[in-house]
């Protein structure tokens, strides 16, 4: 019988999306499912992981030193919680990425990092070369399984549920070594490249950075995210962390927008989970038309304004 | 002070993987191999640390097997002080490798171990938290902004929100992210300086590490092709096409 235990990611006060996310790979799983919320005064986001469907138990661990996230802390943690369990998993989002190889290593194990898919309860599918190839990983009995889920493969689970909150004491005080400083937080109201729903993206063909503007411009009016090529990126038409592709960002959006985007390998590889992807290109040869779901072959100096009058 | 870089050597970022027949692996056969970029950008933040006085020595660590001194030497020639090789003919899992690089970290009186914040070809991300963790020093990942003052480090953290800083205390291991710097092009003379610069070797068991791991890695596939999409002639088609679909 599998015993999961799910790290929560949360900012204090609401659950991240991406625990109800990894709560379906859990539950893919199969066995009991219980949530750790850690922090401080975590009453109200205990409350949110405890009403999504499947969770049997919500463990909460409050103390003062854990209101960040902090690995070093979280990690500690984690690991006194990690007895009862045959596994923990925790989001592939940064939070997931930074904590979970931590914990990991305290329990001795390798981590299986990304699972898209459950193929047994110790047997896992995950990408390897920036998706390109996927490998089939088991974990040794014996050991924990510790993973996180990739959260572009799972969907969140729905709520309705209305498992028991349990608290539990800290086991140790804050590591003197690190210190949390503070949390800029990125793009105004424009949304979060990596988790944002749509996202509109620019290539070479945009020729400048004051061109570049019409990408931002078009994603405004839908309310999406902004990504660039890597050639855009080299070419300092957009910022560095714009970057979509194997060496940049992966994204798996609603809908993607390729604007003079030829569509090198490179950074096909970033948005090959997307759930729509739209080409403008003038070269009906670009290989970014091999994985459109819509191409249009045409002038991305003309399209987009005439996409811009056509929303009204 | 001494700053331990990563490096290692992975198929070229502009290959196009392919998954073989047998589903043993994917085609290396005669690929291009490079160093790691993200490794590239530890290792440029590590030798800008050293240029502006900051630290004594540049040490580049590889683990695997001679094929690896190549990658070592570009670290050599774009300016590291010295190399060492741990050399193993098995490929490692991530644990393993924290643990032989924690093993040179001791041996050397390291303080700062700057790594790529993931492989390209593994994608695992864990050798650095890894480190940290057996070590029980702090960790700092996804670097996209280092600041040294004394015996502290300031790192900014591209994380999914934005921008996270969080403060050190040395000795420490950072994971470095692609907006940190852009690492400098190695020059001919610098090619050739570099065979002069040691080159250590040391086996995986002189340092007391064994090959283990508790994953079992099986076969691998090609990923479900996207089916095929369709064109349409107009911007008043596409959107159409967003609309009736529900996208816009």
């Amino acid at each position: 019988m599998n015993t999961i235990l799910i790290i929560a990611e949360h900012d204090g006060r609401e659950l991240n999306a991406a625990t109800a996310k990894t709560l379906s790979c859990a539950g893919e799983i199969g066995g009991t499912i219980d949530i750790a919320v850690m922090g401080h005064g975590v009453a109200e986001v205990a409350a949110q992981a405890a009403a999504l469907d499947g969770v049997s138990r919500v463990v909460t661990v409050d103390a003062e030193h854990l209101a960040k996230p902090l690995a070093a802390n979280w990690a500690t943690e984690t690991v006194a919680l990690a007895g009862d369990y045959s596994h923990v998993i925790g989001p592939s989002t940064t939070f997931g990425r930074d904590l979970m190889p931590r914990i990991a290593a305290l329990l001795g194990a390798n981590q299986v990092s990304d699972i898209m898919a459950v193929s047994g309860p110790r047997t896992f599918k995950r990408p390897v070369y920036a998706g390109n190839a996927i490998v089939e990983v088991t974990v040794a009995e014996g050991s924990k399984v510790v993973a996180t889920a990739r959260t572009a493969s799972w969907k969140a689970t729905g709520g309705g549920g209305a498992a028991a909150i349990e608290s539990r004491p800290a086991v140790a005080g804050p590591a003197e070594h690190t210190r949390y400083v503070g949390l800029e937080i990125e793009g105004g109201e424009r949304p979060d490249l990596q988790s944002a729903a749509r996202v509109v993206a620019g290539g070479r063909a945009l020729a400048s950075e004051e061109q570049f503007a019409l990408i931002y411009d078009f994603a405004d009016k839908i309310g999406a995210g902004v990504g660039g090529t890597r050639a855009a990126v080299d070419a300092g038409y957009c910022p560095n962390d714009m970057q979509v592709g194997q060496t940049g960002k992966i994204i798996a959006p609603d809908l993607y927008f390729a604007f003079g985007i030829s569509g090198a390998i490179q950074h096909v590889t970033g948005i090959k989970d997307a759930g729509t992807i739209v080409a403008v290109n003038k070269d009906p040869e670009a290989p970014i038309f091999e994985v459109a779901d819509i191409g249009l072959v045409g002038d991305l100096f003309t399209v987009i304004p005439e996409l811009e009058s056509l929303l009204g | 002070m001494k700053i331990l870089v990563g490096i290692k050597r992975v198929v070229d970022y502009n290959v196009r993987v392919r998954v073989l027949p047998d589903g043993s692996g994917v085609d290396i056969d005669g690929v291009k191999m490079s160093v790691n970029p993200f490794d590239e950008i530890a290792l440029e933040e590590a030798l800008r640390i050293r240029e502006a006085g900051n630290a004594d020595e540049v040490i580049v660590v590889s683990a695997g097997g001679d094929e690896v001194q190549q990658q070592l030497r570009t670290g050599l020639a774009m300016g590291a002080d010295r190399a060492i090789q741990v050399k193993t003919g098995e490929p490692l899992q991530p644990l393993s490798v924290a643990r032989a690089f924690l093993k040179v970290v001791e041996r050397e009186g390291v303080e700062l171990v700057l790594l790529g914040k993931q492989a390209i070809d593994d994608d695992n991300s864990q050798t650095a938290q890894m480190m940290a963790a057996l070590w029980d020093r702090p960790q700092a990942t996804f670097a996209s902004e280092v600041k040294l003052d004394g015996g502290k480090a300031s790192v900014t953290r591209e994380v999914d929100v934005g921008l996270e800083t969080v403060e050190v205390d040395l000795p420490a291991v950072v994971s470095v992210d692609l907006r940190l710097n852009e690492p400098r092009f190695v020059k001919l003379p610098d090619i050739m300086k570099a065979k002069r610069k040691p080159l250590e070797t040391v086996s995986l068991e002189d340092l007391g590490v064994a090959v283990e791991g508790n994953l079992e890695i099986g076969s691998y596939e090609p990923p479900q092709p996207r089916e095929k999409g369709i064109m349409v002639e107009d911007a008043a088609q596409l959107m159409g096409e967003l609309k009736n679909r529900g996208l816009l």
